[in-house]
């Protein structure tokens, strides 16, 4: 760890560690000072675990499309977060339908899976769109050139669906059936986090089996493993990057309908701007190109968000300590980085893939 | 005697060369020390508009709109006997958007005067610019006390041009801190704003004032625009909980902590009480069930001027206004046409002469002014520099239902400045 004791020494190393301890001290502190004041409960504790515990699955949900891309295309579809919005946007015209007819309240269950269905659907078709359109003919540039063009496509994505829905919020009607709350002792969990949470784990728990038990989830591994020589076994390559895309795509649109029952509000054309740039982070603190590790990131991530202000930086005496939650969380980032640069469960990538 | 008829050809030709040559238009010299703006006999009277035409809160910018168009149609769109037209830019809801727009109309030199922002951030932008031109704007639904404070070691930034038909947010201040002890028996308050001019503004404003009338203000904090996650805050403020919890954010901030608020314990007798950035219909309808039992403070006209305002709105637009400052833009509107009036200088040639400063001059001196949201006097001493409201239209809404249909918006009243003054005198 300490390289400028043991080798010759650079003041590059010797300020990074200064930084990496007086960061470590600054969590201690921040975090003893908070909890022996008792100023918070062991009730609201909890209560703000489970809140980050769902914020981040969503930011789980985001994350695989990044990794899932990264993994098999070497690139940052920076777009993605807009596909998450395309899903989510589009389908509270069908939450607001459903609610009016009274179907969304008398089956609940039905009438999320349809909005899950729908909003996969429109965000995966966006998704094969952009890969085919965007990103296909760039194949084989240098890597800026699809980096700046992701860019480019989240604008046009973004003021794409401002033309088409207009530039004011909506928001998803809310669902009798997961308000409420369940009572644990002193903790009040409210049922549209436990919501939240599973169906998120289930979703990933079918991306993985995907992954790693289906022929085509093969097909996948072995793309992203060397292009051209699953080329020479048979694999239409093409087919297996839109696939991934699609796929990536679902998950946004699935994670867009779960983020409107959990936080209804807010629905517009720029919503997918910032989950866009949390669940890209979430993605590099698991280690990007790594499954379990975006998901393991975004939940990381989620609760970090939701106890750090609380936890480290009111306990630090510092005004506003809410409003800082996003220093929380890409301190986060700039602390694993320093740490373990490949992410908590990446594994230090090959030359060629690096 | 040849040579005589040929000089007196050409001086009869000269005259008639020059008397029809724009120079000779020229019969009034501008002495205005911010310039003029000159009127050709056929050309119309251009006067701009700085609104928030697109984004999250462009239903200000629709609801002004209407305002300004329902006051030119009252007078046919023609003053002085000549046509009104008027040049909409979108100043959107930030400094840099005001900033563009004030840039795009100062560029234009027939533009007599503007009516906007909306926002106070877009005004701290367009401010400066519409200033250096020498132009006036007349805000209909600025806030900010900082618009108004011309002390710049105080946080003030008011520019002399700067005109609004909007309450100060140091009365709407006062007002909802009047509301908060004297109506709801509140002893303790949490401020939350977002760091706009506009919503910090208030916050001070009412804080000031709470502690004065005796209460105790337990927390000052504030949110990021684009915050989504509301739970660390009112954790923080569930620590020590309020009766009273002042929120002026904007959508969807407001949305997201009024309904995350239910889910925390600790606040559940906790009242809200928002501000006029909340007093739009789809507030409630994007809350939900959590925004019933909300009190928000916003703009409130009554009288029969406004009865019949709000009839020409209905049958110009066939709905209700989207917000509640339609009423301060058709004010606004109506005292830029008439200081017009007053400072116009008719030229020989049929030509209108405006002088810059004197049509500051003009508004300055704006006293009594016969308006929809009451009589309305500019004042010019700082902090109150360039307010002409008079502080009456404003009430204190109570939202009973989360759906908004035809007949239940604008909710009821629950407190208004009549009600305050009862309150004082008795």
């Amino acid at each position: 760890m300490f390289k400028w004791k043991t080798d010759e020494f650079s003041w590059v190393d010797f300020t990074i560690d200064v930084l990496r301890v007086l960061i470590v001290l600054g969590i201690v502190i921040g975090a003893w000072n908070t909890l022996s004041s008792g100023r918070i409960s062991f009730a609201q504790w909890v209560n703000l675990f489970i809140a980050g515990l769902s914020q981040g699955s969503i930011y789980a949900l985001i994350a695989l499309g990044y990794t899932l891309v990264y993994g098999i295309l070497l690139m940052i579809n920076f777009a993605h977060g807009e596909v998450f919005m395309a899903g989510a946007f589009s389908t509270v015209f069908l939450a607001e339908a459903l609610n009016r007819t009274g179907f969304l309240n008398e089956q609940p269950v039905l009438a999320i899976l349809l909005m899950i269905a729908f909003a996969g659907l429109v965000s995966m078709s966006v998704a094969i769109l952009l890969e085919r359109i965007a990103y296909r003919p760039l194949r084989g540039s240098p890597r800026l050139v699809p980096l700046i063009t992701a860019i480019g496509a989240s604008f046009f994505l973004q003021y794409t669906f401002r033309g088409l829905y207009g530039s004011g919020f909506k928001a998803y009607p809310q669902v009798r059936a997961l308000q409420g709350v369940i009572q644990i002792g002193d903790v009040n969990i409210p049922i549209v986090q436990i919501f939240v949470f599973c169906s998120a784990l289930l979703l990933m728990l079918g991306l993985y089996w995907l992954v790693e038990r289906t022929r085509v989830g093969k097909a996948m591994r072995a793309v992203s493993e060397n292009k051209e020589v699953a080329r020479l076994m048979g694999i239409d390559i093409d087919w297996v990057i839109l696939f991934t895309f699609g796929v990536g795509g679902f998950l946004a649109g699935a994670a867009g309908v779960i983020n409107g029952m959990f936080r209804p509000q807010g629905v517009n054309f720029f919503m997918g701007f910032i989950p866009g740039i949390k669940a890209f982070t979430a993605a590099v603190l698991g280690g990007i190109g790594n499954i379990p590790g975006a998901m393991l990131g975004g939940l990381f991530l989620g609760v970090i968000e939701a106890i750090g202000p609380n936890l480290v930086l009111a306990g630090l005496g510092i005004p506003g300590a809410n409003q800082l939650k996003d220093v929380i969380a890409f301190t986060m980032l700039v602390l694993v980085l320093i740490f373990r640069p490949q992410g908590i469960l990446g594994e230090r990538l090959s030359e060629a893939k690096a | 005697m040849c040579m005589s008829k040929t000089l007196l050809s050409l001086v009869v030709v000269l005259a008639l060369l020059l008397g029809a040559s724009p120079l000779a238009l020229a019969d009034y010299p501008c002495e205005d020390p911010l310039g003029c703006v000159e009127l050709a006999p056929d050309d119309p009277i251009v006067i701009g508009a700085m609104l928030v035409m697109s984004g999250a809160v462009n239903y200000l910018g629709e609801d002004s709109l209407g305002g300004i168009e329902l006051a030119l149609l009252a007078r046919e769109h023609t003053l002085l006997g000549r046509d009104i037209e008027l040049d909409v830019q979108d100043s959107l809801c930030t400094a840099e958007g005001g900033q563009a727009a004030a840039q795009r109309l100062a560029a234009d030199p027939i533009i007599v005067g503007a009516i906007g922002t909306n926002c106070s951030s877009a005004a701290q932008g367009a401010m400066p610019i519409i200033s250096d031109a020498g132009m006036v704007m007349i805000a209909p639904s600025n806030t900010s006390p900082s618009l108004t404070n011309a002390d710049v070691a105080s946080g003030g930034s008011h520019v002399p041009g700067y005109f609004r038909t909007s309450q100060n947010g140091l009365i709407e201040g006062e007002f909802a801190a009047a509301f908060a002890v004297q109506a709801l028996g509140a002893r303790s308050l949490a401020t939350v704003h977002d760091g706009d001019p506009y919503t910090e503004g208030l916050s001070c404003a009412i804080a000031d004032t709470f502690t004065e009338l005796g209460g105790t203000v337990i927390f000052e904090g504030a949110v990021n625009k684009g915050d989504t996650d509301m739970a660390s805050i009112l954790t923080e403020i569930a620590v020590n909980p309020p009766d009273v919890i002042y929120l002026p954010l904007f959508e969807p901030e407001v949305n997201f902590f009024a309904a995350q608020m239910q889910h925390i314990a600790g606040l559940e007798d906790s009242i809200i009480l928002g501000g006029g950035a909340s007093f739009t219909a789809s507030f409630p309808e994007n809350t939900g069930d959590a925004a019933v039992g909300i009190y928000v403070s916003g703009p409130f006209a009554s009288g029969a001027a406004y009865e019949d305002l709000l009839a020409r709105w209905h049958e110009e637009y066939g709905d209700a206004p989207p917000s509640g400052y339609h009423a301060h833009a058709y004010d606004a509107t109506n005292l830029l046409l008439a200081a017009l009036e007053r400072v116009a200088i008719a030229r020989e040639d049929g030509g209108i002469v405006f002088g810059r400063q004197a049509i500051r001059d003009a508004l300055a001196a704006t006293e009594d002014f016969p308006g929809i949201t009451g009589r309305l006097t500019c004042l010019d001493e700082s902090p109150f520099a360039g307010d002409c409201s008079p502080g009456t239209a404003l009430a204190i809404f109570a939202i009973t239902e989360a759906e908004v249909y035809e007949d239940n918006w604008p909710p009821p009243v629950a407190w208004s400045v009549a009600s305050d003054s009862a309150t004082d005198s008795g």
